[in-house]
């Protein structure tokens, strides 16, 4: 009932990247194809939902004066977990994403919802917007890449769609990334109205 | 030389906004105006420069010894927390005019991925298309021309987006789409830089 409707509206009405514009480095960055743009987004959904729900177990017995720090450093744990258990067993991707595993810790999508969220509401409700809000990040993540790579490689998720002659190397480069997510955003926009 | 290489391709060829894709989120949230930009764009250079050292001095002289580097990340955001409150509380009291113009911009930093993406990647030694090691000096002029580099591309993008207000868009594209494609015809304009590192490393005889 209520926990499914927080759920779905952190993927289509909240939807983190084409409605409430948070956490742009990742998303620019790490979405040269699809299956890069979907490991980020599980990596930052698995750091969402625990410090999601971490965060609101301890929201009682945090002073509100010092609750940023707190939460900061509850997501940096989170944060050096998953960079270990991808060293361990994905090594391949923790490579290709490189920097951007640290830098999840200064994603404003998971402070965003720590403030906005799981500090006011019961824990069960606050994993339930990390799902959703992580699926969310996913989708757009997942979306963004499969679009990126088909123009840029002619293929999605590895797979030859159209000859490799006919991509354009420019949307896997830099200002494909920051082309591809403005005409999203303006036909998601198109699509609201 | 090695110094005016890792300068020039900081700035131009490998600049952070446009091609490493870290502080987007002050790129496209205070960029309307020239003035904020600019000065989101000194805060960054003061705040930068500081925190890549203290944090690459705290990375050889404690992490490392101590076989703690497993909590870089940790280590880092607090120190980088702290030391911008750290500026805000000195700046406040040694130079009240610095602290009006840049004052805002301040607590906004914290969560400013180049600050901690760049002591990331001097702490680490990550910075290897050079193929230079970084020392305490090297590190230091990256994070300089790094953070010339983003108040570069800020100011440039203000400028185009003020000019945008005079131009009519479709509904659709208003805000933050039109703002990221004009982006993308910057990125693209910085992608002629090219290239250039590779002919100054000729130049200079590096390699």
């Amino acid at each position: 009932m209520n926990n499914l409707k927080v759920l779905f509206n952190g993927i289509v009405k909240e939807n983190p990247t084409f409605v409430l514009l948070l956490g742009m480095c990742p998303t620019l960055a790490t979405t040269t194809s699809a299956i890069n743009g979907m490991s980020m987004g599980l990596a930052t959904m698995f750091v969402l939902i625990l410090s999601n729900f971490l965060i609101s177990l301890i929201k009682n017995l945090v002073p509100d004066m010092v609750r940023i720090p707190c939460y900061i450093v509850v997501i940096a744990s989170l944060v050096t977990v998953l960079q270990m258990l991808m060293q361990a067993y994905v090594p391949d991707i923790y490579e290709t994403l490189g920097l951007f595993i640290p830098l999840i810790v200064v994603n404003c999508i998971i402070l965003g919802r720590a403030e906005a969220f799981a500090a006011k509401n019961n824990p069960v409700a606050s994993i339930f917007d990390g799902i959703g809000i992580g699926i969310g990040f996913t989708l757009a993540l997942t979306l963004l890449g499969a679009v990126r790579e088909f123009l840029g490689t002619g293929g999605v998720f590895g797979f030859t769609l159209q000859g490799e002659q006919y991509g354009m190397l420019m949307f896997v480069l830099a200002p494909g990334a920051f082309l591809t997510l403005g005409y999203l955003i303006a036909i998601v926009n198109k699509i609201k109205k | 030389m090695e110094y005016i290489l890792i300068f020039i391709t900081a700035i131009f060829v490998n600049n952070v906004i446009l091609s490493q894709f870290l502080g987007i989120c002050p790129f496209l949230g205070v960029s309307k105006k020239i003035e904020t930009a600019a000065g989101m764009g000194a805060a960054v250079t003061f705040v930068l420069t500081l925190a890549t050292i203290v944090t690459y001095l705290i990375q050889i002289y404690v992490l490392n010894p101590c076989g703690l580097a497993y909590l870089q990340t940790i280590a880092f955001i607090l120190v980088i927390a702290a030391l911008v409150q750290m500026v805000e509380i000195i700046l406040k009291k040694v130079s009240p005019s610095l602290y009006q113009a840049l004052g805002v911009f301040l607590p906004l930093i914290t969560t400013n991925c180049c600050i901690l993406g760049v002591a990331i990647q001097v702490a680490s030694n990550q910075y290897d298309s050079q193929g230079l090691e970084f020392g305490l000096l090297p590190g230091i002029v990256y994070a300089i021309s790094t953070a010339l580099g983003f108040a570069l591309a800020m100011i440039i993008f203000a400028g185009l987006r003020e000019q945008l207000l005079f131009a009519r868009i479709p509904k659709a594209m208003q805000g933050m789409p039109i703002a990221l494609i004009t982006a993308s015809l910057l990125a693209m304009s910085f992608m002629g830089f090219s290239g250039v590192d590779g002919g100054l490393k000729v130049l200079f005889g590096i390699e």
